[in-house]
């Protein structure tokens, strides 16, 4: 089962984990062949959100998020079950300064 | 129909002894607890007609397994049927159940302890491991629940649900955890026993009756936990609640006001808990790696031992505080240390420690502390400290019994 781990971190944080500590552990889930994809993003000033309302789309910028977290980074690996998952999420850098979201990927209905 | 009512008795007895554990064995079996609760259901509804028939079983735990998997596979086999009423292109495919692991008496002695853990599970919100675990482990209904926590049946049905779904959907798996993880996951399932425990034995309101039966469901999980998996905290917790548990009609008066420990009738004591207690605590405390609980139990343990208030071995639970703090230092436990204190070496030494812990500016919300400062400014005859510091818990107070207590200390101070 694929588990989406989101990277969620205050952005004055973002400096105090190192880039290639977060490739390693990229390449640490590659090698145990339970990653499927993992992106850092850039800050979240460089955003747009999309809506599409009665057929017309409206774009803004943002997100606004009451919260000082913000998404930094994903990892989407395939487990076991959630205890496989939240082991593995536990070794993501960040979450030591920040926190990882762990959530499960839903099949689409055929 | 006279000669079936014995065998619908021994059904009765057998599901009171064993439900939990065919239904523990059929979760793992089937992999849904829903799937697993129907065919248990349907299992005990064949045993009603097969067994007045052909007799009852030499082993019904394995008969009733058996019989739920094999009507959990009829269903799931008919169920296909129509599906494929619909969709003629897809194979009937029945869920194939491992025989090996269903026969092997390891696995289905674990079956429990899986049940366990999956129902408190850290994914799962706090309130809803305290529900599914009793639903699923100690087999209350919802409504029994409900009443016991004072919540609307239907609101606690929901979180039940949602709990199941999320162990579904998640894929939380059912399972002991690793021995890396099992500290932190132990820690999570005494808990959920504990505060099902505090949440009966705190009763503060009408429904005390049923309340009471929560904390005693508390103490069987206890149990069962310590046959299954008996590691010192494990203990340590079971004895502490048995120790609790043994002052319960002598913290009440028959008005239903709160009585102090050193105030408590000590005849009213429970024996046989206060003797399971206190062995209970030397096993856990033998075994070293000594947690929060069984330092807990082994204070609640000086107290049981005490015949009357004045023989209390305070400079013991002095020690045994230091020991606490060092496992958990919280503001909470350095309140209680600092009470053991004055009762060791005076109000006045227990006081200084106090207000040395509300001007770190810890605990300014926490009532038992205001209230404790009170009792020591008073016995200091400290009378307007005292006063304050009683208001100031009185205001903080929201349980009647608690309430009054504090409005008789603050009534018995006089005009000082």
């Amino acid at each position: 089962m694929k588990y989406l781990c989101l990277v969620y971190l205050e952005e004055e944080r973002l400096k105090e984990v190192q880039d290639r500590e977060c490739q390693a552990c990229g390449d640490a889930f590659r090698q145990s062949g339970v990653l499927v994809a993992a992106e850092a993003l850039e800050k979240v000033a460089t955003a747009a959100t999309v809506r599409v309302r009665n057929g017309r789309m409206t774009v803004v910028d943002g997100p606004f998020a009451e919260t000082k977290e913000q998404l930094a980074g994903f990892y989407l690996l395939d487990a076991r079950d959630l205890n496989e998952a939240i082991q593995m999420a536990a070794k993501i850098p960040p979450a030591r300064e920040g926190s990882i979201e762990v959530r499960p990927v839903r099949e689409l209905a055929p | 129909m006279a000669a079936t009512d014995p065998i619908r008795e021994t059904v009765n007895d057998v599901y009171q002894a064993e439900s939990r554990r065919v239904l523990a064995t059929l979760i793992r079996l089937l992999g849904d607890f829903d799937r697993a609760e129907e065919a248990m259901h349907d299992a005990f509804r064949a045993a009603l007609e097969q067994w007045p028939r052909d007799g009852v079983p030499s082993n019904p735990r394995a008969w009733l397994v058996s019989a739920g998997r094999f009507k959990a596979i009829d269903t799931m086999r008919r169920l296909k049927r129509f599906d494929s009423l619909d969709e003629p292109g897809r194979t009937a495919d029945v869920a194939v159940v491992d025989e090996a692991a269903w026969a092997d008496a390891e696995s289905v002695e674990d079956d429990r302890l899986r049940l366990v853990f999956t129902c408190c599970h850290p994914a799962i919100a706090p309130d809803a491991q305290v529900a599914l675990t009793l639903r699923e482990v100690c087999g209350l209904t919802t409504e029994e629940i409900a009443r016991a926590f004072l919540t609307p049946a239907p609101t606690l049905a929901q979180r039940i649900v949602r709990a199941k779904a999320k162990i579904r959907d998640a894929r939380i798996p059912y399972q002991v955890p690793t021995p890396a993880e099992l500290p932190e996951r132990l820690d999570a399932v005494l808990r959920v026993v504990y505060l099902v425990f505090n949440e009966g034995y705190s009763a503060s309101s009408g429904a005390s009756l049923t309340r009471h039966e929560l904390s005693g469901e508390a103490i069987r999980l206890g149990r069962l936990i310590v046959e299954l998996l008996p590691e010192p905290e494990a203990i340590g917790l079971l004895a502490l609640m048995l120790l609790q548990e043994s002052r319960r009609t002598a913290r009440t008066s028959p008005t239903g006001d709160l009585i102090l420990l050193d105030d408590q009738d000590r005849s009213l004591w429970d024996r046989d808990q206060i003797a399971e207690g206190s062995r209970l605590v030397e096993r856990a405390l033998t075994m070293g790696r000594t947690g929060p609980y069984a330092i807990q139990a082994a204070i609640a343990a000086v107290h049981a031992g005490a015949s009357e208030a004045a023989a209390t071995d305070w400079a013991e639970i002095v020690g045994l505080y230091d020991v606490l703090a060092r496992a958990d230092p919280s503001p909470v436990i350095a309140l209680n240390r600092a009470v053991a204190v004055s009762m060791r070496d005076g109000p006045a030494a227990g006081l200084t420690l106090i207000d040395a812990i509300l001007d770190r500016g810890d605990l300014q919300d926490y009532r038992p502390a205001h209230a404790a400062r009170a009792e020591l400014c008073r016995r200091l005859g400290r009378t307007a400290d005292a006063r304050a510091s009683f208001e100031r818990a009185l205001a903080l107070a929201h349980q009647g019994p608690e309430q009054r207590f504090l409005e008789r200390r603050l009534a018995e101070l006089g005009h000082g």
